[in-house]
């Protein structure tokens, strides 16, 4: 996929994202659409998956370890084929596959049942230190919210990516400087994120704009050096692409109304 | 008669396994000279993974190895592992019914000097409210390599619940089925249900009832959940006096997995004999289990009080 075409990518799962919970009525557009660059890029350009094969043990992994950012997440793998997209119809409601948090037992391509922050980033070390063990090739990737770096487990699981020398994981962290009671500075302050992350061992990098596709891809494509795991720490725009949502707090967990539907529809129509 | 500690049993099972099964991982959290997966260590060091002090990670690493084909087994003291990592528990592995095997030890007050930090008596209960969740509490070290290699065997989450304390290993073998009973000894006064290191003591019990000349039933409940219903119904039913005993809080474990089964079915006369809403201390092991009544003489005399 060329740069315009995960340009259109992103822009569709946007979309998707502004009707999944438009239909439904609740879910979480703001932090869905902050990360939409960063797990597009992942999935179209890092990933060896197979959306007619989606349990392939040979299959590279991902964790979405802010879950609530499903509405991200399912976009990006119905637009890859895992699933009919006319599901979306039925996010959040009885008996689907899409929960409001990814399931792993329902929707084909999720590799992790997440939801409840700070477990997720465990899940994907025990992943990459099981495929070390393994002896095999997988890349796992997994993708945090800012907030979620408050959770004193995601510096456990950080700690033991560093002890275990897994240079197959990848750490994103998405952030967009926003959690539901406010700014993280007003909430909890995360202090140096870079010095810390490079502090527990990453080949760290700071991304200015994790909106940008083609500074994501650098990002991505960097090679860390042997022993060390990789984490990217994305300043991202909450809501972005929605001008009304765009760094809004508010729209962390509140879905759009119909005519704030038609309204986002019409500026993601790029 | 001999004895073991349960964790020991454990920790022996463990490197037997893992010499048929090179799936079989084992995740400990700073604790494995106490657990005894060290004996898994020492036979198999680059399958034994040390996760520090960090019992969350702990839960949700053996979450993520799972689900990379392997089979972990994943063990501390039964406090930091049912209680502290509860919800790694519910949310990471027992949600996505994924194959991890939680085998944790210290449990009950039978750790002794430790104290009252460090006695679970809440963990059946907490591992019983979780969907799908298989607890089992092996009575010596014979049913503990069994339940070891059962719990292996089967998909999905198991909890172990595994003693500090050394206690006798019975002569009698007998065979070793997840959620099947085993009736230790027949009688039709009563019928005691008990489970782990209790399981000991309410045999002796039931010697010195029986030396008064009551019938006494005792039964080996290795498996919480899913409880052997069948058994629990046809024995309260032929004794019509139903008491259960375990090292654990009397709320929650298996005096209410037993009372579940027969609510609203059979009339019987109950009762719940373990930790009385009430946390352990430190002391003397036996000190400790005779300070809550349960050692096989105090157990005897609370069971005369329904006959």
């Amino acid at each position: 996929m060329n740069t315009a075409e995960l340009k259109q990518f992103c822009t569709e799962v946007r979309r998707d994202i502004i009707n999944m919970t438009a239909n439904a009525g609740s879910g979480h557009p703001g932090g869905s659409l902050s990360a939409t660059e960063l797990m597009s890029a992942i999935f179209c350009t890092q990933m060896r998956i197979d959306p007619k094969n989606p349990r392939d043990p040979d299959r590279d992994r991902f964790v979405l370890s802010k879950g609530h950012s499903a509405p991200c997440y399912y976009g990006v793998l119905a637009e890859l084929g895992f699933f009919d997209k006319a599901e979306f119809q039925n996010f959040r409601q009885l008996h689907s596959i899409l929960q409001g948090h990814p399931d792993m037992k329902k929707v084909p391509g999720v590799d992790a049942s997440t939801g409840s922050l700070g477990q997720g980033v465990s899940i994907a070390v025990g992943m990459a230190l099981g495929a070390k063990y393994l002896g095999k090739d997988t890349k796992v990737f997994t993708l945090l919210g800012d907030g979620e770096c408050q959770e004193g487990q995601v510096w456990e699981a950080f700690m033991a990516a560093n002890h275990y020398k897994l240079d197959n994981l990848t750490v994103v962290i998405d952030n967009n400087g926003l959690q539901i009671d406010g700014s993280n500075d007003e909430v909890m302050s995360l202090g140096d994120m870079p010095a810390k992350l490079r502090a527990f061992g990453f080949h760290t990098i700071e991304l200015a704009d994790g909106n940008d596709i083609e500074a994501v891809l650098a990002a991505l494509n960097e090679p860390t050096e042997p022993g060390k795991p990789k984490a990217i720490l994305a300043h991202t725009v909450k809501g972005k692409g929605v001008s009304f949502m765009e760094n809004q707090v508010g729209w962390h967990g509140k879905a759009p109304n119909e005519e704030q539907r038609q309204q986002a529809l019409k500026e993601l129509e790029g | 008669m001999s004895e073991k500690a349960t964790r020991a049993a454990y920790g022996e099972a463990l490197a037997e396994l893992g010499a048929v099964n090179d799936k079989v991982v084992v995740l400990d959290a700073d604790l494995a000279h106490a657990t005894m997966t060290l004996t898994f260590k020492n036979a198999f060091p680059d399958r034994h993974f040390n996760a520090g002090i960090a019992e969350a990670n702990m839960v949700d690493m053996a979450a993520g190895m799972s689900t990379m084909g392997l089979i972990p087994f994943c063990s501390t003291f039964a406090m930091f592992g049912a209680g502290r990592a509860y919800e790694q528990v519910r949310n990471s592995i027992a949600y996505p019914k994924l194959n991890v095997k939680l085998a944790m030890t210290h449990a009950g007050v039978s750790v002794g000097e430790d104290g009252g930090s460090h006695q679970c008596i809440e963990d059946l209960a907490l591992m019983r409210a979780i969907p799908g969740m298989t607890v089992i509490c092996p009575a010596d070290a014979n049913e503990t390599r069994k339940a070891v290699f059962a719990a292996a065997q089967m998909q999905g989450p198991v909890y172990l619940r595994l003693a500090r304390l050394a206690s006798p290993i019975f002569e009698e073998d007998y065979p070793f089925e997840i959620g099947k009973a085993n009736v230790l000894k027949d009688g039709t006064d009563v019928a005691v249900f008990a489970t782990g290191l209790m399981v000991s003591e309410a045999l002796e019990a039931a010697k010195l009832l029986e030396a008064e000349g009551k019938s006494v039933a005792v039964i080996n409940v290795h498996t919480i959940k899913p409880i052997d219903a069948q058994c629990v119904m046809d024995y309260a039913q032929k004794c019509s006096r139903v008491v259960t005993v375990e090292e654990h809080s009397v709320i929650g474990g298996l005096g209410d997995a037993v009372a579940d089964v027969l609510m609203g079915k059979i009339c019987c006369q109950f009762k719940k004999i373990g930790v009385q809403d009430q946390f352990g201390q430190s002391g003397k092991a036996k000190d400790v289990l005779k300070e809550y009544g349960l050692t096989a003489p105090q157990i005897a005399e609370s069971i005369k009080e329904i006959l």
